[in-house]
């Protein structure tokens, strides 16, 4: 019994911790004011970029793999920037387009690497016998800075105000348009992060398609926590669980596989609806999804 | 850089810059297509002679556009009242399956099946859509849901094909029975065209239009999209407008559906065999034609080439089908960057 408790835990934070650490980074866009629902395309980019550089020789530097991912998260994350930000474009569809040029980049750039071998994956870490992946432990870092830098640092502060209340926030001196961009690069780096770990550990190879979702559970995710880093710990956890008895009651039940599929969609939906029947929608911050444009109500 | 709003631009334009911003996107493509190793010149001509170049060209394009129209025509409704439906590609898919099922299993009389086929077809992917409509009702945004739905709608033809429904001799393979030839649709002789639902598609793009710009719901549908709060100030009931608008998108899209495995597949089959990512391309269809269904009489083809030229790709250049996911999405993100510039007349320099 034991034994099915540790290893319910230890898949359900593998699965967790891409969700997780893209979930973060939607968050930091969000909160300053901006949607970007391309984190499936920036994961597939950032995916690619930690294999390209993991597998382009055998003694590969994995420290600049990672960084790799982060940056191509970025890169694609800059054009969301531009376009929502300088251009005023629609934040919702440009992250749609955002996630189409990624996945489709992804699979069109990634060809070569499908089936190729990574000679050094990112390994476990053995804490006294418990095994936890580095990202993972690099993942709820991270949620504990983000809790802390939102509410008790002064550019958590300015962060804040710019999603919430962009019109104050320019009164007050702070530069509304640079604070969304840096916001939005921040939020696309950690999604091209969550690529390398599926990438460099998870699958610790490269195939078209291998984010299978998971950006857009993570983009649901934000609103199913609240827009709060602490929480989004524990919901990407139960979203792990879920992968995780997907994976186990696959072939061992009655009810076909493809229910088993489909269930973290079904789940989500049903999620989000709780959460827009609890009326948790008015958590989201004030100035979300709109463009900022200086004198216009 | 600063932007002075226009108060109507001209129709000029607004087809000069969705011009430009198709130019830039083929740009930024090629870029792409310098990265992957292959020259842009040789990827634009492949597509171009391959699709415009002969009949069996020309016939490919036309095969595809026939969803594209049915599904960008709904699409364009649905994005003037600013319910962004990207599920058309899981409306299709249950538009398939109410059809599939309909075909197989209902046994009616020769003439009947037919249109039989087609009207449960959009009524499948009107429910289908419907859902997210609903959804919306407790703020959950319709992208996300549009776009779980498809990944749903994928497992339930999965589940349906390699189960309840998988044909009695097919062996191996999962598909369904052929259906009975009298719910099979003609075809214009040598070609996959199925004409009769490219029929429905223009009747469909011309009547979404008079209905846009005609027709009582039509204004309170662009009321509610341009200015919500002058719709509830003016008795207009947003909800029951997204429900209808839901029905049409959903059901268009499921027409599709139809046609697809009545015209084409004669059976229901996997998913990714169904649609070539005709939802998501009818995005861009939609977009295009900046929101106007009979528009889509234009776009749809246009879109139609990328699609047919995506396979001419994979086929002689050995490129992923995936490019067609490149294609769409930046031209999709050049449109909506562009629209600042319909709106609005650029001015260099600070504030005077």
């Amino acid at each position: 019994m034991d034994n099915i408790v540790v290893e319910a835990l230890i898949r359900a934070l593998a699965v967790g911790t891409p969700l997780l650490l893209a979930c973060l980074g939607a968050i930091i866009n969000e909160r300053g004011g901006v949607v970007n629902l391309g984190v499936e395309g920036m994961m597939a980019v950032g995916a690619l970029a930690a294999f390209a550089v993991a597998s382009s020789s055998p003694d590969a530097n994995l420290w600049l793999a990672v960084g790799a991912s982060m940056l191509a998260g970025a890169a694609l994350a800059s054009l969301h920037a531009v376009a929502t930000v300088t251009l005023r474009a629609n934040q919702f569809v440009s992250g749609l387009a955002l996630a189409l040029i990624g996945t489709g980049a992804a699979g069109l750039l990634g060809k070569k690497f499908e089936g190729l071998p990574l000679f050094n994956k990112v390994a476990d870490w053995n804490l006294g016998g418990f095994v936890i992946n580095p990202f993972t432990v690099a993942a709820l870092l991270l949620a504990a800075a983000l809790a802390f830098y939102l509410n008790s640092t002064r550019s958590g502060l300015t962060l804040r105000s710019v999603g919430e209340n962009p019109a104050a926030a320019d009164v007050l001196g702070v530069n509304v348009g640079a604070v969304r961009i840096w916001a939005v690069l921040a939020g696309g780096s950690l999604s091209g992060l969550a690529g390398a770990f599926l990438a460099l550990s998870y699958r610790a190879s490269w195939a078209d398609n291998m984010t299978a979702g998971l950006g857009w559970i993570a983009v649901a995710l934000v609103i199913f926590v609240g827009w709060r880093p602490l929480r989004a710990v524990l919901g990407a956890l139960f979203f792990g669980f879920l992968y995780y008895l997907q994976f186990r009651l696959q072939g061992n039940s009655p009810i076909p596989t493809e229910v088993f599929n489909a269930m973290p969609f079904i789940l989500v939906l049903v999620v989000l609806a709780l959460a827009g029947l609890r009326g948790q929608q008015g958590d989201a911050p004030a100035g979300l999804g709109r463009a900022y444009v200086r004198g216009e109500r | 850089m600063r932007f002075i709003p226009l108060a109507s631009p001209s129709a000029a334009r607004v087809g000069l810059i969705t011009l430009a911003s198709v130019a830039v996107a083929l740009a930024l493509c090629a870029l792409i297509f310098v990265f992957y190793g292959v020259s842009p010149a040789e990827v634009y001509s492949t597509m171009l002679r391959g699709t415009l170049g002969d009949s069996i060209g020309l016939a490919e394009v036309g095969r595809r556009t026939i969803p594209l129209l049915l599904i960008g025509a709904g699409l364009a409704i649905a994005f003037r009242a600013q319910f962004f439906n990207i599920g058309g590609e899981g409306q299709l898919l249950l538009g398939a399956v109410f059809a599939a099922g309909t075909a197989l299993f209902i046994p009616l009389p020769g003439p009947l099946l037919l249109p039989t086929v087609f009207i449960m077809g959009a009524l499948g992917g009107g429910l289908w859509a419907l859902i997210a409509a609903l959804l919306r009702r407790l703020n959950v945004n319709e992208i996300l849901s549009t776009l779980m739905l498809n990944y749903i709608a994928v497992a339930l033809v999965t589940y349906l094909i390699a189960g309840p429904w998988k044909g009695k001799d097919v062996r191996g393979y999962i598909y369904t029975d052929s259906f009975p030839d009298a719910a099979n649709l003609p075809v214009i002789a040598g070609t996959q065209v199925h004409w009769p639902t490219l029929v429905l598609g223009v009747a469909v793009a011309l009547g979404l239009q008079w209905l846009l710009g005609r027709s009582t719901f039509g204004y309170a549908l662009r009321v509610v999209g341009e200015n919500p709060g002058a719709a509830r100030y003016a008795g207009i009931s947003s909800a029951r407008v997204m429900t209808v608008v839901a029905l049409i998108t959903g059901g268009a899209a499921g027409l599709a559906g139809a046609g697809e495995v009545a015209g084409i597949h004669h059976r229901l089959l996997e998913a990714g065999q169904i649609s070539l990512g005709y939802g998501f391309t009818a995005v861009i269809v939609a977009w295009l034609a900046r929101g106007n269904p009979a528009l889509c009489l234009i776009t749809a083809p246009v879109m139609g080439i990328i699609l047919a030229g995506g396979d001419l790709l994979k086929i002689d250049l050995n490129m992923p089908f995936r490019v067609v996911d490149v294609f769409s999405g930046v031209i999709l993100l050049c449109l909506i960057a562009s629209e600042v510039f319909v709106r609005n007349r650029v001015v260099w320099g600070a504030r005077a």
